[in-house]
């Protein structure tokens, strides 16, 4: 994401002299259309978001200026803290499962994914990244509900005693709504890493086996690092689906039951149309966009440099 | 094709049907939540069908009845007619964007392009308050506008990251080759750029009709009533009217899912290369 910032490469890139004698207008012409919708719908908005926070106002009548006192709520409300931890809790769910499953099939695949059969798993692997989450929401609220196909297998299984509801469970909603993410993301994450893996050298498998390497180890040396930038990818696609995520949530469990699937988005939701607390609503927007970008420069910084 | 058969053959080995175990295993669990979603839209509409079960008397009616009572045809029109003015005029703007700041790189540009990079990572319910406020005052409110510009605008900083990094690969040569026969940046970017990235764009347009059609949040914020909306946004409204009809609402799910699954698996190729690249690069 970030490693194409302009800068140290930008010099060469630049046309030669015959061009740059030109007119800045030309060239300004080019980039103002795509400027201007920006600035308007999503450069002035974010700075509207921040004003909004320092203010209590429910969205008709007088506005009045707190200062951060609404930053001090969304960080001490525990009714508020609590979305900010299912968030965190649902990257667990989000991330490591389709990067963790994306990575050991990549290991066993390498090659394996060619001709029809390949062309046939990468359709229908897609799918979930192709239909809106609010479908994926509704078909999984139907799989999870309390005669849904879930409990029938568990029930196939004989492990009918921990049928339930689950996204009706106090306990069970979060982890269930953290399936359905990973459902979404998993074929992309595998197609992501099984796409990466195949790009690795053969032959460093092959000298590996031959110094009598197990496959954890080539795991490890080969392709853990030879996947580092998918890998990357992978993380940082998962992590803000997660830290922002709204769609599924609001479909599958509307936050509940209580709180038990309360996540950030959805509390900006309610607390801005619903609650008319647009005061706090954007305190709580302007900390989601910091938690994200905390969370994403690490691993942008991480991928960056290959050691090679 | 031909040679991708050939190592294929030879790749059926011990591990080979391993592999390929596991890949089935997933393209079924991958499969799994349609296919008793189908199985339940085919159970009498308003009965509690159970899991995966085929109904004895299957309710293909069901499907016509959900299509009916949704007004499929108008969300249709509708989400139709949102994504013809989304996607032009985004993958338009984001393009002369992309190749202005690859190409032409005025002063000042880098800074813009930072502008745009950083709108990469963000959630889009860091806008969505003051959008409702802005759209509200600009008197756009409830009309196809409220959905439409923000969309366009929100696109930008992947459309213009895309665009930027394929027009920074291709070779000098060629618009130094138009330059010499005289041609402006306008013709350069018309008549050599433009058709040279042909694919890249196609990509784009891809995503973004995927984007389009599929978003949620700003069309349930923005417009009301939910047949102006995107097919997704409405599909939102039509949980809480079937809610308890599992029948209805399975059928209505897989209507309003199908254009964009057909579509994917009709441009398969475009598709997967598009989401791949597009993972990759944004």
């Amino acid at each position: 994401m970030t490693s194409f910032l302009p800068g140290s490469r930008r010099q060469d890139l630049r046309p030669r002299s015959s061009d740059r004698g030109r007119s800045p207008f030309v060239a300004w012409a080019f980039i103002a259309p795509a400027l201007l919708i920006y600035s308007v719908f999503v450069l002035i908005p974010i700075g509207i978001t921040v004003y909004y926070s320092l203010l209590r106002w429910n969205g008709i009548g007088a506005m009045q200026f707190k200062g951060l006192s609404n930053y001090l709520t969304v960080l001490t409300d525990p009714e508020l803290l609590v979305t900010i931890g299912n968030a965190f809790q649902l990257v667990a769910y989000f991330t490591i499962l389709p990067v963790g499953i994306g990575l050991g099939v990549a290991q066993v695949i390498r090659n394996h994914l060619s001709g029809r059969f390949g062309t046939t798993a990468r359709t229908v692997l897609f799918i979930p990244q192709v239909i809106p989450l609010v479908a994926a929401g509704i078909a999984w609220s139907w799989m999870l509900a309390s005669n849904g196909v879930v409990n029938q297998l568990l029930e196939l299984v004989g492990l009918g005693g921990v049928t339930r509801g689950w996204l009706g469970d106090f306990d069970f909603a979060l982890p269930a709504v953290g399936i359905i993410g990973a459902w979404v993301l998993l074929g992309l994450c595998t197609m992501l890493l099984v796409t990466g893996i195949a790009k690795i050298d053969p032959s460093l498998y092959e000298a590996a086996k031959l110094d009598g390497a197990t496959g954890w180890h080539e795991f490890i040396w080969i392709t853990l690092p030879g996947l580092r930038q998918e890998i990357g990818v992978c993380v940082t696609l998962t992590v803000i689906a997660a830290l922002a995520s709204f769609d599924i949530v609001y479909i599958a469990t509307g936050g509940g039951p209580g709180q038990a699937t309360t996540v950030p988005g959805l509390e900006i939701y309610r607390l801005a149309f619903a609650h008319r607390q647009v005061g706090l609503a954007s305190a709580l927007a302007v900390v989601l966009m910091i938690l994200v970008v905390i969370c994403i420069l690490p691993i942008q910084w991480a991928m960056r440099e290959p050691r090679k | 094709m031909g040679h991708a058969g050939a190592t294929e053959v030879k790749g059926v080995t011990a591990g080979g049907f391993a592999a390929r175990s596991i890949i089935v295993g997933l393209m079924f669990v991958t499969v799994l939540p349609f296919i008793t979603m189908f199985s339940a839209a085919l159970a009498p509409s308003g009965t509690y069908p159970s899991g995966l079960q085929w109904p004895a008397d299957p309710q293909w009616g069901n499907f016509f009845e959900a299509f009916k009572s949704a007004s499929m045809d108008r969300l249709l029109f509708s989400s139709t007619t949102i994504v013809i003015c989304v996607v032009p005029v985004a993958v338009l703007i984001g393009t002369m964007a992309g190749f202005g700041l690859a190409r032409l790189a005025p002063r000042g540009s880098g800074f813009v392009y930072l502008l745009f990079v950083i709108g990469l990572t963000l959630p889009i319910e860091v806008v969505i308050i003051p959008l409702y406020y802005e759209v509200q005052w600009l008197g756009l409110l409830n009309t196809k506008f409220a959905i439409i510009l923000p969309l366009i605008a929100l696109f930008m900083p992947f459309s213009i990251y895309w665009m930027r990094a394929h027009f920074v690969n291709v070779p000098q040569e060629m618009s130094e080759a138009a330059e010499i026969d005289g041609a402006g940046p306008w013709q350069q970017f018309w008549l050599v750029q433009v058709p040279l990235a042909r694919p890249a764009i196609l990509s784009l347009a891809i995503l973004q009709f995927l984007w389009t059609w599929n978003s949620f949040l700003l069309p349930m914020v923005l417009v009301e009533t939910p047949l102006e909306r995107t097919m997704a946004g409405a599909l939102g409204a039509f949980q809480g009217q079937w809610g308890t009809n599992i029948p209805l609402l399975c059928a209505g799910s897989l209507i309003i899912l199908a254009p964009s699954v057909i579509l994917f698996v009709v441009f398969q190729k475009q598709f997967v290369a598009a989401l791949l690249q597009g993972a990759v690069k944004g």
